[in-house]
């Protein structure tokens, strides 16, 4: 068995293989592999023995399980109403001069993806993000290029 | 200002409770009829902005025949405005615990869940801390229930009831036809009590204290106190415990920032009220004699002059055309045309009377979309286009 197999048995093992068990193994798989791969999804759908084009309708539902390749870093920025009144662009140009990529899109080196998402829940200290599980609040450019840059140095041993 | 009502802040829901053991090990040597009967009588009602009498939610769930029951408390808190749930499961978390298994006592449900959204998902682990000791607890006194995390991913559709049971079934977040309702058949088809965080509490405060003491606070038909999210343009943004039944007037009195134009109540899926409406509206749930009645999840989001309301609209309307599940066309297919059909009289290339049919476009989603997501975009699109048409056209 490769890694993906043993992760998705471990998975499985753990949460079950009832369809009920379905959404915690998916989101244990994003967890690890920061998306879920054409080949996690077929492997899924044989463990849980289901259909894997259910395994993808489900996992397409959720706007927190990509399906497509993602960056390590998964940058959402929150572009619901107060978000937006409170300088959400201005935050969001920040980040696209620094990374050098258009929203929606993952930086060659595989680092960091750039998306917006609706409301976060912090309207009171808008304009927020996400990176990964990790919440930012009371943004401004100023604020996001430091985070950003501690990210940067955080990575730099391993690429 | 008839319905004028004093806003009262008040200290319950975060208060610290240090006896929740006692709370727990007391209830659950009543007589489960008894404690229906104590919620029932405290008028409390759903706290998540549908407002459904909470005492016969757990009624209909406690005489449901079945080998099988469940207690959820939805924490999927995703309406734009609204960040209190949050609030409650990282500073009181233990009062959720608490009512969830005097919930399960009085329903004979012995397993609960927490659906938490994945946006919250810092919370996890210092939560299934608090569950691992309320569990220890719980062994301890020989009571038969357990509580597990469930966590979403990124839906708001998954805040409806029912869309939230699928999604716990491993299925995409699509609400069902009701009824049946989860009281009857709920997740994997059993009687299912779900409940908002906030209700939670509010049952934990009435078992310590008694009905009594949470009808006394609030006003007729809308009885106790409610936590409200306060954002936008405020010179204070936060989260309060206020008395239910306040005036709006009052409200932008105590958070306005002096330039207040409009309120949002109740989130993206509320009311606009603009600022000559402030004194007829008060905060609470339907049946107050006068005025206007605005339920609310507790969003309150301010705008003052500087803001346009067409933005705002447009802002509302990308959100739900997102957030739509799909599943029926009336919301799927009139949310996407909502927005195009905005833009489109923004840019003149649509006259203005175009409005008046999107209006009637907004009526027949509320009458024929399946859930309260596509039926209550008519909410905000109506009142935002009836009191700033100008600002939607020029």
């Amino acid at each position: 068995m490769d890694p993906i197999q043993t992760l998705i048995k471990d998975l499985a093992d753990k949460h079950g293989r009832q369809r009920e068990s379905l959404l915690p193994i998916i989101q244990g798989v994003v967890e690890k592999e920061n998306y879920l791969s054409e080949r996690s999804m077929i492997e899924i759908a044989k463990e849980v023995d289901l259909p894997a084009a259910d395994v993808y309708g489900t996992a397409s539902f959720y706007s927190f399980l990509e399906t497509k390749q993602t960056g390590k870093y998964i940058i959402r920025v929150c572009k619901t109403i107060t978000c937006s009144m409170k300088g959400k662009n201005q935050v969001l140009f920040a980040i696209i001069e620094m990374l050098k990529i258009k929203l929606g899109e993952t930086t060659p080196d595989k680092r960091f993806t750039l998306l917006e998402t609706n409301c976060l829940g912090w309207c009171h200290k808008a304009p927020a993000m996400l990176i990964n599980d990790d919440v930012y609040t009371d943004l401004t450019p100023e604020k996001v290029r430091e985070i950003l840059s501690d990210y940067m140095k955080k990575d730099v041993n391993h690429f | 200002m008839s319905n004028s009502h004093q806003l009262k802040r008040v200290d319950f829901i975060f208060r610290n409770e240090n006896d929740w053991e006692k709370v727990l090990s007391t209830n659950i040597k009543k007589q489960p009829k008894d404690l229906i009967n104590e919620l029932i009588s405290s008028e409390l009602k759903g706290r998540g902005g549908a407002g459904f009498p909470t005492g016969l939610k757990w009624k209909l769930t406690a005489e449901a025949e079945s080998d099988k029951k469940y207690v959820i408390c939805n924490a999927d808190e995703g309406e734009p405005g609204t960040f209190k749930d949050r609030e409650i499961l990282s500073r009181v978390p233990y009062k959720v615990l608490t009512a969830m298994a005097i919930c399960g006592y009085i329903t004979g449900a012995t397993e609960g869940f927490i659906y938490l959204r994945g946006e919250y998902k810092f919370l996890q682990s210092e939560l299934q801390k608090t569950i691992d000791e309320f569990h220890y607890y719980c062994n301890e006194i020989k009571l038969d229930f357990s509580i597990k995390i469930f966590m979403g991913s990124g839906a708001y559709i998954c805040g409806e009831e029912t869309a939230l049971m699928e999604s716990m079934e491993g299925r995409r977040g699509e609400p069902r036809n009701k009824p049946p309702f989860p009281t009857q058949a709920g997740y994997l088809g059993k009687p299912t009590v779900i409940n908002n965080v906030e209700t939670l509490v509010h049952s934990f405060t009435i078992f310590k204290y008694g009905a009594k003491k949470f009808y006394d606070l609030g006003v007729q038909y809308s009885r106790g106190t409610k936590l409200f999210s306060v954002s936008g343009d405020t010179p204070k943004p936060g989260i309060y415990e206020l008395e239910l039944g306040m005036s709006l007037q009052d409200f932008v009195y105590e958070f306005g920032d002096g330039d207040t134009k409009a309120v949002q109540v109740g989130g993206a899926s509320g009311f606009l009220v603009p600022r000559k409406k402030f004194k007829d509206a008060a905060i609470g749930f339907k049946g107050k004699l006068t005025g206007i009645s605005l339920p609310t999840g507790g969003s309150m989001m301010l705008f003052n002059s500087s803001r346009s309301m067409y933005n705002v609209m447009d802002n509302y309307l990308e959100f739900f055309r997102e957030e739509s599940c799909g599943q029926c066309t009336p919301c799927r297919v009139g949310c996407q045309q909502l927005l195009l059909g905005i833009k489109a009289v923004k840019r003149g290339d649509k006259p203005a009377s175009y409005l008046d049919k999107l209006l009637r476009l907004t009526e027949t989603m509320q009458l024929t979309a399946k859930c309260g997501l596509g039926q209550s975009v008519a909410n905000s699109f109506s009142s935002i286009v009836e009191n700033f048409r100008e600002e939607m056209i020029y």
